[in-house]
């Protein structure tokens, strides 16, 4: 004889758990072969072409093009040719999207918001200086052309580094800049 | 209503038979109800009349010259709860009658310094309540450490992982209420999506040798249940409340259960914390506030022969990961690194701003089980979880509220369980569980997902026994086999899915050619053999002696088969492996433990070998048109973990008592024979207490921890600095200095209404603010450590 009255009659609970199962196996068979949406990350930046021009010297183009993104190939440096020594040039920068086809080019979005954009030049060796040609509304500097002077020859650097929402005016450092960095890229370059 | 009937008859049919002849002879036999062994000394009890006997040896009884009709008796056995039984009589009757023997299996009774454990030979440990109201405020993985052996992997001070005995992550499971957590432990700042207030019975068991739990605890398993219930008509709770100096902020928890004679209980629990940003010695770590949630719900009714419990928890956190470790790219991790002090330090605030993570953790669980006599008890149970992480990172433009991580895992499990323990001596479980689990990884958020979207089917079986030989000796052995399937649907860029070398060995995979992504479904099979066996041998005097031996297969997690990519948060990129096999440990560990009231120690050395040991580790950088990344990769190894954990405790008078505790690990991948990476130094914690019960349970104690330096670890990595143009060492792998760390705690019990219901503690940690990193923390790259905190607690009992 059963000593209490049962708060649950088992065969009720039973037939709970067995709806529990049923929905298990329910969920189980309701995954359908609806395929994932591939992510196709926006105003991704592949490509950068700087253009340096200067009166009495040859055009050099250095590009870095990085089409796989933080996949594992490096981006693809090109750099046309020696600068000339003791020569001040002007650059220009142009910024892709490779990804697409066409292309799409960020440099117009990049001079749009230009007040959320800033490119910082550092250089070494032969290429002694870089300074800003334009500015921002706020007249900020922007960088998007910019004057570089070379020294006498030999070897040098220039590194290239676009940040997104930095602080601005800033000290013309990175470290107070601060913001995202949507390109960091440097340059081996030689002035002859 | 049948009880009030019976009650009615009785009451009528003694008054009706009292006139007739009453000659009739109860010969009654009172048994135990699991095994039908008889019970002697049995006092039974005819209510309503003057008689009473006692049952002899063979458990008989019996009661002369009644009169037909029904009775009821009264058993009481002083192993037992008493039982009211109805027996009519009609004429010379024969009564059986069951009894409950086993009164600890009720969760009736609740002995204090009752330890009784989960294993049988396996090293396993609680936290006392005393220690877990200390750390109420804190988080599970922060409580866990008072534990000899058990260390953790932290990102900052709120996103604590637990590690047991060197290891981490998807190798210590954690069952909550019975209810395994499946909360994406895979990811090194994931921390366990649980309420430390919500289930207060806490214990860590070392090693794989729970097999009931799962075959894949590497490291171990740390059990969550409810504290017992009393089954009385009671009504009590009680609430605590912390508060910090260091955060400036803290939690209130409370609890509220109400129970029945019935068996029927209710319990509601509650939590919510917060925190502003904590401090270093020198300064602020800005972003590093949290704030938390936790609420559960039981209910549910026991009775020795059947019982039933739904259990519903939620978990949401949200916390701050700190700013100062969010890096654009290499060249940033080399300044932080040499820098060695946090480049950006904004004002004390509780806002919790990018880079964050939010997670939410919903539980709910039906569970209900029965007796048979004679047989053994039958437990079925479903359960269902919902996990949701999103981790926000800095993001600019239209995309600054975007989550760069959103996954949503989905699980629901339906397992039942046979213990046989109708022989005496012997105990015996099988049980069987299917899982069904789904991975839905949100496109929304614009960012390559890290984690792709998967299913995985799970089954599992076990048998396990336990067997006495003799009063001394307790044998358990089992054996455990898995099966796990992980259906996939990635998507690689074709450039990784090449670098990889996957175009060749997993070119059958591939769904979809999308140009410069291609769609992969990987299908993979796992099917995992665990065992154990062990012995637990009660040596005289206080003094015990457990050996084990544990075999565990883990399947590989989706994070160490299928990460890929800029790990934001983190500025790294991660790599999983398709390659990658399940690991096999094999560990033996024993333990020689003295519990007298004068003194006691735990010694235990354990020899952990584990094949196709899964790591990960940073192997180089990759370079991007945003610059150089770290790259850290997950590969398989051969590993040997062999270490000691060792305490001691003394009671030099009845008011003073000291604690010891040293624990050392040493990791060595065998393959190419260099040190793991990761395992956590050496430490040794000492204390000192005054306890006084004449001035109401005062008490004081001070703490000392000192963490060793670790010296065993892989070589740094050289990378090339965009910046400074040169390859440079990169100290990503070298451990910084030991420490030593001061902490004291007083408390004190009052009484508001009731005795001794009001208890308040003051708790100070790292008591002179010293600086210190610790090696087994992801931000010690970038910012000290915790400097001193302060803090309040206040319990009240009702």
């Amino acid at each position: 004889m059963k000593k209490t009255l049962l708060f649950i009659n088992p065969s009720v609970f039973k037939s709970l758990l067995l709806l529990g199962s049923l929905f298990f196996l329910q969920v189980s068979c309701s995954d359908d072969d609806n395929d994932p949406v591939a992510v196709d990350e926006e105003e991704v930046i592949t490509t950068m072409n700087v253009t340096l021009t200067a009166t009495g010297a040859a055009t050099i183009t250095l590009q870095s093009q990085d089409l796989d993104g933080d996949g594992p190939n490096a981006p693809v440096i090109d750099i046309s040719g020696n600068l000339a020594a003791n020569t001040t040039y002007s650059g220009a920068i142009e910024l892709l999207n490779e990804t697409e086809s066409p292309a799409e080019d960020i440099t117009a979005e990049v001079a749009q918001e230009d007040d959320e954009h800033q490119f910082f030049f550092t250089t070494s060796g032969a290429v002694t200086a870089v300074t800003y040609s334009d500015q921002d509304g706020d007249g900020n500097p922007l960088g998007l052309s910019f004057e570089l002077t070379t020294g006498d020859a030999g070897s040098g650097s220039l590194q290239i580094t676009l940040r997104h929402e930095p602080k601005k005016p800033n000290d013309g450092t990175l470290t107070d800049a601060g913001g995202e960095t949507d390109i960091a890229q440097s340059f081996s370059l030689t002035v002859e | 209503m049948k009880l009030l009937f019976v009650i009615l008859v009785a009451f009528l049919f003694g008054n009706f038979i009292s006139a007739q002849d009453c000659d009739a002879i109860l010969l009654g036999e009172v048994v135990d109800f699991h095994d039908n062994t008889p019970l002697e000394n049995a006092t039974i009890n005819v209510t309503a009349k003057d008689l009473s006997t006692t049952s002899d040896k063979s458990g008989k009884f019996n009661f002369q010259n009644l009169c037909d009709g029904v009775l009821e008796l009264e058993i009481s056995h002083p192993d037992c709860k008493s039982k009211f039984v109805t027996v009519t009589i009609a004429g010379d009757t024969y009564q059986k009658i069951r009894i409950e023997h086993h009164l600890e299996e009720l969760d009736e009774v609740k002995v204090v310094g009752d330890v009784r454990k989960n294993t049988n030979s396996s090293q396993e440990e609680k936290l006392s309540q005393a220690e877990l109201e200390k750390f109420s405020g804190n988080s599970l993985g922060d409580a866990l450490k008072q534990i000899t052996g058990v260390s953790s992997l932290n990102t900052g001070a709120n996103i604590v992982k637990p590690v047991i005995q060197g290891l981490n992550g998807s190798r210590v499971l954690i069952l909550n209420n019975g209810v395994r957590m499946q909360d994406m432990e895979w990811g090194e700042e994931h921390a366990p999506n649980v309420d430390i207030n919500s289930n207060q019975d806490i214990s860590v068991i070392k090693g794989a040798g729970a097999l009931e739990y799962g075959g894949d605890a590497i490291g171990g398993v740390i059990v969550l249940k409810p504290l017992p219930i009393v089954r009385t008509d009671s009504l009590f709770g009680k609430t605590q409340l912390n508060l910090f100096s260091n955060g400036r902020g803290g939690n209130a928890t409370t609890s509220l259960v109400k129970s029945f004679n019935s068996g029927m209980y209710i319990k509601a629990q509650g939590s919510y914390k917060l925190l502003g940003d904590l401090e270093a010695p020198d300064y602020l770590l800005s972003n590093t506030g949290i704030r938390e949630k936790g609420v559960s719900i039981n209910i549910g009714k026991r009775d020795f022969v059947q019982g039933w419990e739904g259990y519903y928890s939620f978990f949401d956190a949200d916390i701050g990961i700190l700013r100062a470790s969010h890096i654009g790219n290499i060249d940033d991790l080399i300044t932080s690194i040499n820098s060695q002090q946090p480049d950006i330090i904004n004002d004390f605030s509780y806002d919790i701003e990018r880079p964050n993570q939010e997670v939410t953790h919903h539980l709910a669980k039906l569970n209900y089980y029965r007796r048979f006599t004679g047989f053994g008890k039958l437990n079925v149970q479903y359960d269902f979880q919902s996990n949701r992480r999103f981790e926000y990172d800095i993001r600019v433009g239209d995309d600054a509220n975007k989550a760069s991580l959103d996954l949503k895992l989905t699980t629901h499990t339906f397992s039942s369980t046979v213990q046989l323990d109708s022989k005496e001596g012997l105990e015996v479980k099988i049980g069987v569980l299917g899982r069904f689990q789904t991975n839905f990884a949100n496109p929304a958020t614009g960012v390559r997902r890290l984690i792709p979207d998967y299913d995985k089917y799970d089954f599992g079986a076990f048998a396990i026994g336990e067997y006495e030989i003799g009063a001394d000796v307790t044998l358990d052995a089992g054996v455990r086999y898995d099966f796990s399937r992980v259906d996939a649907k990635k998507f690689y860029r074709t450039s990784r899915w090449e670098e990889r070398g996957y175009d060749v060995e997993f070119a059958d995979l591939v769904r979809d050619d999308l140009g410069t992504q291609l769609l992969v479904n990987p299908v993979f099979d796992y099917h995992n053999i665990s065992a154990m066996a062990g012995l637990q041998y009660d040596l005289q005097n206080d003094q015990l002696l457990r050996f084990n031996y544990a075999l565990a297969q883990r399947a590989p997690n989706p994070s160490e088969l299928f990460s890929d990519g800029l790990h934001h948060s983190a500025a790294r990129i991660e790599l999983g492996d398709l390659r990658i096999q399940s690991e096999t440990s094999s560990k033996i560990s024993a333990s020689y433990e003295l519990n007298s009231e004068r003194w006691g120690f735990t010694f235990a050395p354990y020899l952990n070998l584990i094949n196709d040991f899964i790591l990960l580790e940073p192997d180089g950088v990759e370079f991007t048109i945003r610059g150089a990344f770290p790259v850290w990769s997950y590969r398989q190894t051969n590993a040997q973990l062999v270490g000691i954990d060792f305490s001691v405790y003394s009671n030099w008078t009845s008011q003073i008592r000291s604690d010891h505790q040293f624990s050392w690990v040493r990791g060595t991948d065998t393959t190419i024979d260099i040190p793991l990476i990761n395992i956590p130094a050496a430490s040794t914690r000492n204390s000192i207490s005054y306890t006084n019960s004449d001035w109401n349970d005062f008490s004081i104690s001070l703490e000392s921890q000192f963490v060793f330096e670790q010296g065993r670890f892989p070589d740094n990595i050289t990378v090339f600095s965009p910046q400074q143009q040169q390859e440079i060492a990169l100290d990503i792998n070298t451990p910084p200095p030991s420490y030593h760390l001061l902490s004291l705690d007083i408390s004190n019990k009052l009484t508001l209404f009731k005795d001794n219901d009001l208890s308040v503690g003051l708790r100070a940690t790292n008591l002179l603010n010293t600086n210190y990193r610790d090696y087994l923390n992801r931000q010690r790259y970038f910012v000290d450590d915790l400097g001193r905190n302060i803090s309040l607690r206040i319990l009240y009992n009702y």
